[in-house]
């Protein structure tokens, strides 16, 4: 039964594993090695296989800087709705991120984090999933949540902090989350919603919904130790989830060159028995296709893909960073002159006739006006009521938290002035 | 000193040990207290890892979203906690996970996070640091930090802890006081039994997440009958084991079979101690054991953890707060020491029954 079951696998892995003997031309026997769980081919030639040898993967595009098709690719030919509706999402996103910076350099938001430069991978993959599809994201993803219904309203309290924010005021701006569209509330630190979103593809498995894990993290992220078991717990428990990773050239001032030495994130997929994709994370429409076949796959082969989109950050890491400091104004200027992801999808729908400069026009104002009634609207909400400081640390305020709170609020009572409200 | 050696006070420490370790259960929800009180409840003997095997069971067949897992869990465990759950429930709901306790935190986060019960097994406690940053930023601060839109409350970590007198520094911690000063999580140690299978279930049912410490001296050791089916025992409530009058003698888990050798030392020299098991580390019962030390006078905290920053702190804080006027002696701490938990040295440095017998005298004759 046992050399039964050993010359089945034996005669798969051989036929896996001879293309890839031929490739190094080793001197292979016939015999192979029978080790737990694996069968490999002997060589005679001792050789150290060095990545560096290994072809870079590839970096998948449909739209060339100038929004033009490339040679040898397919329009998906998603058609003008949709297109518009990313772009309109890109002017959004764009305008709520030069506002709110705005709004943060005259002190009245704490912190902001632009999203300068990624708008395409956001739209491009939310646009390519379902809604019912849970996201986990880092921090540098509101196109998602934007893309599903989020307000600049909801944006806006959530970054004031006020009465109406997401999490009650409880955590820094950008942190946003949202129960009914299926996105999860983000956290500071790194990485650690990538294994979460392991054990919920497994949760949405074992139950037979039909719906996936979706999660984004930085490439400085996928250094973190929750990365290297977030991938092995994805690939051994077969969990339908897409990691997608944003490779945008720096973690804060750390350029990826300090980051990781292999071929950029997407090599690590082989190790861990991961399926990979990489695409141009400046084009709306490589990002999109890339997103739906890799959802399609999930579904139908139960198993986890990795996609990795290639971009740079165009703005400061956040509004707590100067990254002129740690690189040339011109690099920069160059990256949002030629390769900017929402240029590049005007000048698609130029040549698509979809949109004219005039529309163009009209469009940014549109979302420019939109982005300051809701900053204002948001700014004249008070914050939210006191006692919520106790509220949702345990399903019910324990007694502890209780006798806290009445201190508090007997303290606060007998120095009013002091603690004045507001903020 | 005689009287601590002498063949009788032996005697009666085995009666005494045998009564903590088969005390009866008080079912905890109101409604089955009810139907219980009719009929007393058929029981079952069972040692600890028996009674944590049949707690998860008992847990997978009421709640079909309920999965186990963690190293080693498929096969039954290395404790044997999980024997025969796959075979019964399926290898979909009881399954090995790769080596990695932060993927273990993360992954068991996430599948509470979509509202289904996730039962993770970390193999020692000493092994639960890498998923510390799960656990305490993550897992304890997501209800919070959502306003409460999301919870991963249907979370619970199982893990052995604490001395078992050969374990070195790897195999002996008890770092409970890391996770009691984690706002968010719940803290729980059973000291037997049915204890164990009571406290268990209502963790795993519990709407928070919960670190669930296993002390692996008594997996074995401890026996006791233990109610046939489902029933929990409230979180957050400590146990008063027994009554007495002169001191109040706290503890927890496997602590709980010292203290009760100590406070039959101090029987034998006419000390009445009232020996309270914490049982819920955080959110602990105040009340339980200000009440007792009002009573007394004088209380001894004893944890097997380092005593600088141990949990008894905490207890002797909060109580020194409370019961001022009622203490005639300072508060004693008896724990390890601040050393990591040594290997040939374990029977110098564990808190054991004659350092807790020599605390108790000096309340008494402070």
């Amino acid at each position: 039964m046992l050399s039964k079951a050993l010359t089945t696998i034996g005669s798969r892995v051989a036929v896996r594993a001879a293309p890839a003997a031929q490739r190094i031309n080793a001197k292979s026997f016939s015999s192979l090695g029978y080790f737990p769980g694996t069968k490999l081919p002997y060589v005679a030639d001792l050789a150290i296989k060095d990545p560096r040898e290994n072809e870079l993967i590839p970096c998948y595009r449909i739209l060339n800087e100038q929004g033009d098709i490339v040679e040898g690719a397919t329009d998906p030919e998603l058609g003008q709705d949709i297109c518009i509706q990313m772009y309109t999402n890109m002017i959004r996103l764009n305008a709520m991120d030069n506002i709110f910076y705005d709004a943060q350099r005259q002190g009245r938001i704490s912190f902001y984090m632009t999203s300068y430069g990624e708008e395409a991978i956001q739209f491009g993959s939310a646009s390519a999933i379902r809604q019912s599809d849970m996201v986990f994201g880092q921090y540098r993803e509101p196109g998602v949540l934007m893309w599903r219904g989020y307000t600049l309203e909801n944006f806006a309290d959530q970054c004031f902090s006020n009465k109406d924010g997401h999490g009650k005021g409880r955590q820094m701006p950008v942190h946003y989350g949202s129960k009914n569209f299926n996105y999860q509330t983000i956290s500071s630190p790194l990485a650690t919603q990538l294994p979460q979103a392991v054990g919920a593809a497994y949760s949405f498995k074992i139950a037979k919904e039909d719906r996936i894990s979706v999660c984004y993290f930085g490439e400085g992220a996928a250094s973190e130790g929750d990365f290297h078991a977030a991938l092995n717990f994805a690939a051994t428990k077969d969990c339908p989830i897409l990691f997608f990773c944003r490779n945008n050239g720096f973690a804060i001032s750390t350029p990826t060159v300090d980051q990781f030495r292999g071929d950029g994130i997407a090599s690590r997929g082989a190790g861990y028995g991961i399926p990979i994709m990489r695409v141009d994370g400046n084009d709306f429409l490589a990002v999109h296709e890339a997103t739906r076949k890799a959802r399609a796959f999930i579904l139908k082969e139960n198993r986890p893909v990795l996609i990795e989109a290639m971009s740079y950050r165009q703005g400061h890491h956040s509004t707590s960073d100067d990254s002129t400091r740690y690189r040339e104004v011109a690099e920069i200027k160059h990256w949002k002159e030629t390769c900017d992801p929402i240029d590049r999808t005007r000048s698609y729908l130029f040549r698509r006739g979809w949109l004219s400069a005039e529309q163009d026009q009209h469009l940014r104002d549109n979302e420019r006006t939109n982005v300051l009634a809701a900053l204002q609207k948001a700014e004249s909400k008070g914050p939210p009521s006191l006692n919520t400081l106790f509220e949702d640390v345990y399903d019910v305020k324990i007694p502890h938290l209780l006798r806290q709170e009445k201190e508090m609020l007997e303290h606060v009572a007998k120095y009013p002035d002091h603690y004045a409200a507001g903020h | 000193m005689n009287a601590v050696t002498s063949r009788s006070s032996r005697q009666v420490l085995k009666s005494l040990r045998r009564a903590l370790h088969s005390s009866a259960v008080q079912p905890a929800a109101a409604a089955s207290a009810a139907a219980l009180a009719s009929a007393p409840r058929e029981t079952v003997q069972m040692n600890m890892f028996t009674a944590i095997n049949d707690a998860m069971r008992v847990a997978m067949a009421t709640d079909p979203s309920a999965v186990v897992f963690g190293e080693d869990v498929a096969f039954g465990g290395v404790f044997r906690c999980s024997v025969d759950l796959k075979e019964e429930f399926g290898a979909d709901r009881v399954f090995n996970s790769p080596l990695c306790e932060q993927g273990i935190a993360g992954f068991a986060i996430g599948y509470a996070s979509t509202g289904r019960t996730a039962i993770a097994e970390i193999q020692f406690a000493d092994y639960i640091f890498p998923a510390f940053d799960q656990i305490v930023n993550e897992a304890a601060k997501f209800r919070y930090r959502s306003g409460g839109e999301f919870n991963c409350g249907k979370l619970t970590f199982r893990a052995p802890y604490g001395a078992v007198g050969h374990g070195g520094h790897y195999h002996s911690q008890s770092p409970e006081a890391y996770f009691a000063h984690t706002p968010g999580l719940k803290v729980v140690m059973p000291r037997n039994p049915i204890k164990a299978k009571g406290l268990l279930l209502a963790s795993i049912r519990d709407p928070n997440p919960v670190v669930f410490f296993e002390p692996k001296a008594l997996y074995r050791a401890s026996v006791g009958e233990v109610p046939v089916g489902d029933y929990v025992e409230n979180l957050g409530e400590a146990d008063i084991v027994s009554r007495g009058s002169d001191v109040t003698v706290v503890g927890w888990g496997a602590q709980m079979r010292v203290l009760e050798e100590a406070c039959a030392y101090a029987e034998e020299v006419g000390i009445s101690c009232e020996l309270i098991d914490l049982q819920t580390i955080f959110p602990w019962d105040v009340d339980t054991i200000e009440q007792s030390v009002r009573k007394t006078g004088r209380l001894v905290v004893s944890h097997e953890a380092p005593q600088t920053g141990g949990f008894a702190a905490e207890i002797a804080t909060t109580i020194q707060d409370r019961c001022f006027l009622s203490l005639e002696a300072p508060i004693q701490r008896v724990c390890g020491y601040d050393t990591p938990f040594p290997l040939v040295f374990e029977k110098y440095y564990v808190p054991d029954a004659l350092k807790n017998f020599e605390a108790i005298k000096k309340v008494m004759d402070f």
